[in-house]
């Protein structure tokens, strides 16, 4: 195992390395940052000025290479913009986005798994039709859509809910979060479910199809030969059969969540990393775009590694396997 | 009281309603199991041996379902018994063993999981007191160290083995009868020799009754006190496992028996049944075997009733073969 996880980490080194190359030499061609950063009178001293202050004189390996030189001592650079080290600014959004993520991954697991478990027992009755419509509804209407019409609906015609902004934040446990105040709770509801309902309706999928393929299988025959009752062989059976793969996608998914809130924190004016990476494209921040990509891919190699690990814990054939190797 | 019977099966009808037609997998089986006893069920695959056994249990997949006649085990019909009354006799009562071991036991959970729950469905005893009957269990059917098998998981154990754990499992409440679907047909032929052999000892040593399914007369040929021979869902002959071998009265049986490559001498070509079974939604008029047999007649075009020979031999025949007459 301990050989397992480090050869991986070197693997991810490699990975972190080729991202970083590929990000800095497609940012280059984006555009010229100075355009847009210095007012439209500069004249072409304070051009050449600034163009040298950002280090942008040079060429690019050599760019480069001071970039990877200070990105292993964890410096990505400085905001062009607000003049704050690129890796602070996006740290300092991350936890509104970790938030709005982990909350839209809680519903979509803590309500996707039961509908699915409770569409699979039933194939072809009422509730499961209704049930795998509602999860074609979730996966093909754009999550912008649904978003714009959830704001519809509960803010501008029931006013339930407010539409935008992350509403105010207490600590809890030690962590600033929304969960502290009410007002900060109500503010996280709906980016929260327009942001799950993708992945609910995924859950739903893939929860459905493992139970209706598990449910024949002779292990559940023989579980229920022995008497056991259709409550246990579901909860121990069933679901532990299955929960390999939707620990699989749940993995995967967190990456993405994170990663694609963009959309979401755009429509509800999120406060969050997604936003922040949107308004750094508009002003051609090049370092806070750099640093955020890194940040993300680095986030879905950690993700991917805590996966594998928790599927040896889950499969005992993939812990053996591992053993031997 | 070797002689009262355990089991009574009368005109017992199982089909399945498919959109193509109705199965009529069982269609008028009867069948008295005693106390004890070690009742062979013959047949080709298709024949409804099986769901003969999973129709007593009560563990028909839809769309299957009884659609007629009686099953009285220990005096209480069990057609038309609540679910909860069912749940609570398998496993106490009936038990079952499965053809592929390798799918009887659910992969991601460990035997001792496996064996415990099936004791505690049952009985209300601590889980330690049932990690020590589980441990028993597994000594019993033979297998060496049993406190460190139970922390193992089902891939760990090769399919004799896992077959043992099965049989342990299906004896861990003494039933009364165990239904044994092919539990030997995956299993090499010395394993299987000796599962066959530990099977009786077992069954003899608590009184437990024995239907034996299987599509191997050799095998039934060691074994069992009585047989029926199954084809195309009904019951063709029956009576005394010697008698019938030796003197087979239906034309099938004797075709079955002919074809036992062991009962014929060395170089001669086996014998075998022509054509092939009808399949289920196209059966012959009258005699469902008349098309194969050589003995068919006009009278053939009727369904032949049960006639009894004598004592316990019956036969569901017009013509039955002269010798056993």
């Amino acid at each position: 195992m301990l050989v397992f996880v480090i050869r991986r980490l070197l693997q991810s080194a490699l990975v972190l390395l080729a991202v970083s190359l590929v990000v800095f030499a497609g940012i280059y061609a984006i555009g010229n940052p100075v355009d847009i950063l210095l007012p439209d009178d500069a004249n072409e001293t304070e051009r050449q000025a600034a163009i040298r202050a950002l280090g942008l004189d040079r060429p690019l390996l050599v760019q480069y290479g001071i970039f990877l030189l200070k990105a292993v001592q964890g410096d990505l650079g400085t905001s062009f913009v607000y003049n704050i080290p690129s890796i602070e600014l996006i740290f300092s959004r991350l936890p509104a986005t970790l938030e709005l993520a982990m909350c839209a991954l809680f519903i979509s697991i803590a309500v996707g798994i039961p509908l699915g478990l409770w569409a699979g027992l039933r194939p072809g009755t009422k509730t499961d039709e209704a049930i795998v419509t509602g999860s074609i509804l979730g996966f093909s209407l754009p999550s912008f859509w649904q978003g714009l019409m959830l704001i519809m609906i509960f803010s501008v015609t029931l006013g339930w809910l407010p539409s935008n902004g992350r509403g105010a934040t207490g600590t809890l446990f030690g962590i600033e979060t929304s969960f502290a105040t009410w007002d900060g709770f109500t503010h996280l509801l709906l980016p929260a479910i327009n942001l799950s309902l993708f992945k609910l309706a995924l859950m739903i999928r893939l929860t459905r199809a493992g139970v209706r393929e598990t449910m024949p299988l002779d292990f559940i025959k023989f579980a229920r030969a022995k008497g056991v009752s259709e409550t246990r062989i579901v909860l121990a059976h069933v679901l532990k059969y299955i929960l390999v793969p939707i620990i699989t996608v749940i993995g995967m998914e967190l990456g993405a969540v994170i990663a694609f809130a963009t959309v979401t924190e755009t429509i509800f004016a999120w406060p969050g990393m997604g936003k922040l990476i949107i308004d750094s494209i508009n002003k051609l921040d090049r370092p806070v775009i750099v640093a955020y990509l890194m940040v993300v891919t680095l986030m879905f190699i950690v993700i991917n590694l805590v996966v594998d690990i928790l599927y040896a814990l889950l499969d005992p054939r993939v812990r053996i396997k591992g053993q031997t190797e | 009281m070797p002689d009262e019977a355990l089991l009574t099966v009368r005109d017992l009808r199982t089909h399945f309603e498919t959109r193509q037609g109705v199965v009529k997998a069982v269609d008028g089986v009867s069948l008295d199991v005693r106390r004890g006893e070690i009742l062979g069920l013959v047949g080709e695959s298709g024949s409804g041996k099986s769901i003969t056994g999973f129709s007593i249990l009560g563990l028909l997949d839809a769309p299957g379902r009884i659609v007629g006649g009686s099953i009285r085990f220990k005096g209480e019909e069990l057609v038309g018994a609540s679910p909860e009354r069912m749940r609570a006799l398998r496993g106490r009562e009936i038990a079952m063993v499965f053809q592929d071991p390798m799918m009887t036991l659910n992969p991601v959970l460990r035997i001792d999981t496996q064996i415990i729950e099936a004791i505690q469905v049952h009985e209300r005893i601590s889980t330690r007191a049932a990690r020590a009957r589980a441990s028993a269990a597994l000594q019993r059917v033979g297998i060496p160290s049993p406190d460190e098998r139970l922390q193992a998981y089902p891939h760990q154990f090769s399919g004799g083995m896992r077959q043992r754990v099965a049989i342990a499992i299906a004896l861990l409440h003494r039933p009364a009868l165990v239904i044994a679907d092919e539990p030997t047909t995956a299993l090499d032929v010395t394993i299987q020799a000796q599962i066959i052999f530990e099977m009786q000892k077992l069954c003899a040593e608590s009184g437990t009754a024995l239907i034996w399914i299987t599509h191997d007369l050799a095998v039934i040929d060691g074994m069992g006190d009585r047989v029926c021979v199954m084809y195309a869902g009904r019951i063709v002959e029956s009576g005394a496992v010697r008698d019938v071998i030796s003197s087979p009265a239906h034309p099938y049986a004797r075709g079955l028996i002919d074809s036992i490559p062991s009962r014929n001498e060395r170089g001669k070509r086996l014998s075998q049944i022509p054509g092939a079974p009808p399949t289920p939604f196209s059966l012959p008029q009258g005699c469902p075997f008349r098309p194969r047999c050589g003995r068919a007649d006009a009278a053939c075009l009727e369904v032949p009733q049960e006639t009894t020979l004598r004592g316990e031999r019956r036969v569901r025949c017009f013509h039955p073969l002269e010798e056993s007459v």
